[in-house]
């Protein structure tokens, strides 16, 4: 090994301009600077939903499964933020539909489960790091919004439930073949704990992004600040997709 | 021992009237990366730690079994969404600076530094007795020895791995295909806790055996250059042209 060069100036200096070279590694010291943290995390979640909803492809379709991978309806967990059961009026409950559509009005159940069903063994995946495969029987989303004449071309669907829970969704991944309203589970109507009557199931989505007890279905080009989603709203990623 | 330092520069100083030979170990890119990447290993541990506390279990959610619950100490993010901001932000930082890492060791030949190769095998034994056994000093010849080389390569691998699995659990739908290298989708959360946990063993160890090696040694993972290295022939045994 030779010596590639000599120099007389000191090795101090040298050492010093290189450690200069380093300094831009202090910006990330700006996200432990407590006024800027939070405005930082956001950005950073934002992007993160600007790729997540940017590769999100319709026609990708989420796995399937055979009835035998199926999880036992036994085991297949009641998850709740609040309630378990907001003891909603079946009989009388209408889905109330709002918006950039052009038939609003309030909708019943019959005429939900009148549209084409599909039937889904598909992954419930929960931010908190469970998964578990359940059957699934709804109509898709994008049926419902022909139904009532939807702008597809809006942004958002905005979902409001039975027990405060809200969500937003966008709209490429409501007209998602596998995106549902949900009505049944394991061929029985959907029970309480699971959202009775209606509620969204998404393979697409991370489970707190499939509102429970939904009431009142909003199609619509602007979020109303600070209803993103009850979740989201608190700090979850708004995107929530997989 | 045939040595193969070609590809390091190397360079001699006139210090206080002495001869100085320094090696530049790390280049810039190197340190850099080494930095970037160490905050965002401590953050994505300390938050993959936060977020597993959501769910402390490789199970079913029905019943729920709490393998443990890992200390507050250890944990950023206060809660499972505070933690998953600083995950989804600095992911992107530590898969930028991964990257960039890879590539420039690739490109400059500096792998040669790092990268454990078959014939670091032999090594590894002699230098775990040194360090763990009192047995004597392997001669050093390089600037990591093959114990060093496989740690920091298991390492990298390690954020590989971590990157990969992190990728199929934030995308599913779309890398499904690489689900099925993990054994699936459940079980890849057990590869990235797995990672995880690499991360954990090494990072203490790591700070442990800088502490030991003294100054000159963590000096030049922030300015390069090395101070007289042991590996390097001795100087006095080398006429000086200059003189």
């Amino acid at each position: 090994m030779a010596d590639e060069k000599k120099s007389q100036s000191g090795l101090t200096s040298l050492r010093r301009r290189e450690l200069l070279k380093l300094t831009p590694v202090v910006l990330v010291g700006a996200f432990f600077v407590p006024r800027w943290q939070e405005k930082m995390l956001d950005q950073g979640l934002r992007f993160s939903d600007w790729v997540a909803g940017g590769t999100f492809g319709r026609h990708r379709q989420a796995q399937t499964f055979s009835d035998s991978e199926v999880a036992p309806f036994e085991k297949f967990p009641y998850n709740y933020y609040d309630v378990e059961d907001p003891e909603v009026d079946l009989d009388a409950w209408k889905l109330t539909v709002e918006g950039l559509v052009k038939r609003p009005g309030a909708y019943t159940l019959a005429q939900i489960t009148s549209l084409p069903k599909r039937v889904q063994n598909t992954r419930h995946i929960c931010v908190e790091g469970w998964d578990v495969i359940g059957n699934f029987g709804g109509t898709p989303v994008s049926a419902f919004l022909d139904l009532v004449g939807a702008d597809t071309t809006a942004k958002f669907l905005e979902v409001e439930c039975e027990d405060d829970y809200y969500e937003s969704i966008d709209m490429a991944s409501a007209l998602h073949p596998q995106s549902l309203l949900c009505y049944e589970m394991y061929g029985k109507p959907l029970d309480r704990g699971h959202g009775a009557p209606l509620r969204l199931q998404m393979p697409t989505k991370l489970g707190y992004k499939q509102a429970k007890y939904m009431n009142t279905l909003r199609v619509a080009n602007v979020q109303k600040a600070g209803k993103r989603g009850y979740w989201e709203d608190q700090g979850y990623d708004w995107f929530g997709g997989l | 021992m045939k040595t193969d330092l070609a590809y390091l520069r190397t360079a001699t100083f006139a210090e206080a009237g002495k001869r100085v030979r320094a090696v530049y170990e790390h280049p810039t890119v190197v340190r850099f990366t080494h930095w970037l990447n160490g905050i965002c290993i401590v953050v994505m541990t300390m938050t993959g730690l936060q977020i597993f506390r959501a769910f402390p279990s490789f199970g079913p959610k029905l019943p729920e079994s709490e393998l443990f619950t890992p200390p507050k100490l250890l944990r950023l993010g206060g809660w499972l969404g505070g933690a998953l901001q600083w995950h989804f932000t600095f992911m992107w930082i530590f898969v930028i600076g991964g990257v960039v890492y890879l590539l420039y060791e690739a490109a400059s030949g500096h792998w040669r530094t790092v990268l454990f190769r078959p014939r670091d095998i032999a090594g590894v034994w002699p230098m775990a007795k040194h360090y763990f056994l009192f047995g004597a000093k392997p001669e050093e010849t390089a600037p990591y020895n093959p114990l060093q080389k496989l740690a920091y390569t298991t390492t990298i691998l390690l954020g590989v791995l971590s990157v990969v699995t992190g990728m199929v659990m934030y995308k599913p739908v779309q890398l499904h295909w690489l689900a099925f290298l993990f054994g699936g989708y459940h079980l890849t959360r057990i590869w990235h806790f797995l990672a995880m946990c690499g991360f954990w063993a090494f990072v203490p160890g790591h700070l442990v055996m800088v502490a030991l090696h003294g100054w000159e040694n963590f000096a030049s993972m922030v300015v390069g250059w090395k101070r007289n290295p042991s590996y390097l022939p001795a100087e006095n045994s080398e006429p000086d042209p200059a003189a």
